[in-house]
């Protein structure tokens, strides 16, 4: 392990993290459910994914790369489908969107 | 297609037995052959069908990598402003894909591209309901969708 394989995992690490805390921040500061889903889905699935690949590329073994990747194709795969059902949860719930929402054609189907 | 794919599994497997290693990262080379193999004899068997339609998955697993960082971005830059003054909308999206794969594959890619959430389909499968978290223009957003992801899935999977 080379340092500047030690630089660029310490990097990415750090990048990772900056954004599962600007998912955070994202959950704290927006208005409404379905804004909160934005944060939640993008930069917290950047986040996680780029710690995993940090990791795979530290551990330099076959094995632990391909479960990292497995990782990252998972939650590709599943936080989007999380977000959607969320959101549609919410919605049948009737949960309303922020006040600010100047458009919802989905209210308009259903009147 | 499928039996191509077949083919190209069997002669990575092939080069495993001959180079004597079954290793992931010699079965993923022996499987680059494959597809050269078959590249070479292209007009005899057909598959040029095959190989392009890899080339298109690919380009769209990239493009999708690409726009998860860019919409990563987009929130980071929109959660951070000091005043967060947005105009969110749900908007109806008509759908050209139709079958039930290409849908969700849609809908997925949606959900992780910038500002765009899709929450709910239609029950007769022609309208997706997308959440936008900033839709000045709500047009300039459908043709967005129609002229990036729809039509690369269309290109891919037809």
């Amino acid at each position: 392990m080379t340092p500047i394989y030690e630089i660029a995992v310490g990097i990415v690490l750090v990048v990772g993290s900056i954004f599962s805390l600007i998912a955070t921040i994202g959950l704290l500061r927006l208005k409404d459910v379905y804004m909160r889903m934005h944060a939640g889905s993008k930069a917290g699935t950047l986040g996680s994914g780029l710690m995993l690949i940090a990791l795979a590329v530290h551990a330099g073994q076959v094995d632990v790369l391909t479960r990292a990747l497995a990782g990252v194709v998972f939650f590709l795969l599943t936080a989007p489908v999380a977000a959607h059902l969320l959101a549609k949860a919410a919605y049948q719930a009737g949960y309303k969107p922020c006040a600010d929402t100047h458009i919802d054609e989905m209210a308009d189907e259903a009147s | 297609m499928t039996g191509l794919f077949l083919i190209n599994i069997l002669l990575a497997l092939a080069w495993g037995a001959v180079t004597g290693s079954f290793a992931e990262v010699n079965l993923f080379f022996g499987f680059v052959l494959g597809m050269l193999a078959l590249y070479i004899i292209r007009e005899q068997v057909g598959s040029d069908r095959y190989l392009r339609r890899f080339w298109l998955i690919f380009v769209l697993a990239l493009t999708f990598v690409y726009e998860l960082v860019l919409s990563a971005l987009r929130v980071a830059a929109i959660v951070l402003r000091p005043k967060i003054d947005l105009k969110p909308g749900i908007i109806a999206y008509p759908l050209t894909v139709d079958r039930d794969f290409e849908i969700t594959m849609l809908a997925n890619l949606i959900t992780l591209t910038p500002g765009t959430l899709s929450v709910d389909v239609s029950e007769d499968r022609s309208t997706l309901y997308v959440h936008c978290i900033d839709v000045p223009d709500k047009q300039a957003t459908i043709d967005d969708i129609k002229n990036g992801f729809e039509r690369q899935i269309l290109e891919a999977f037809r």
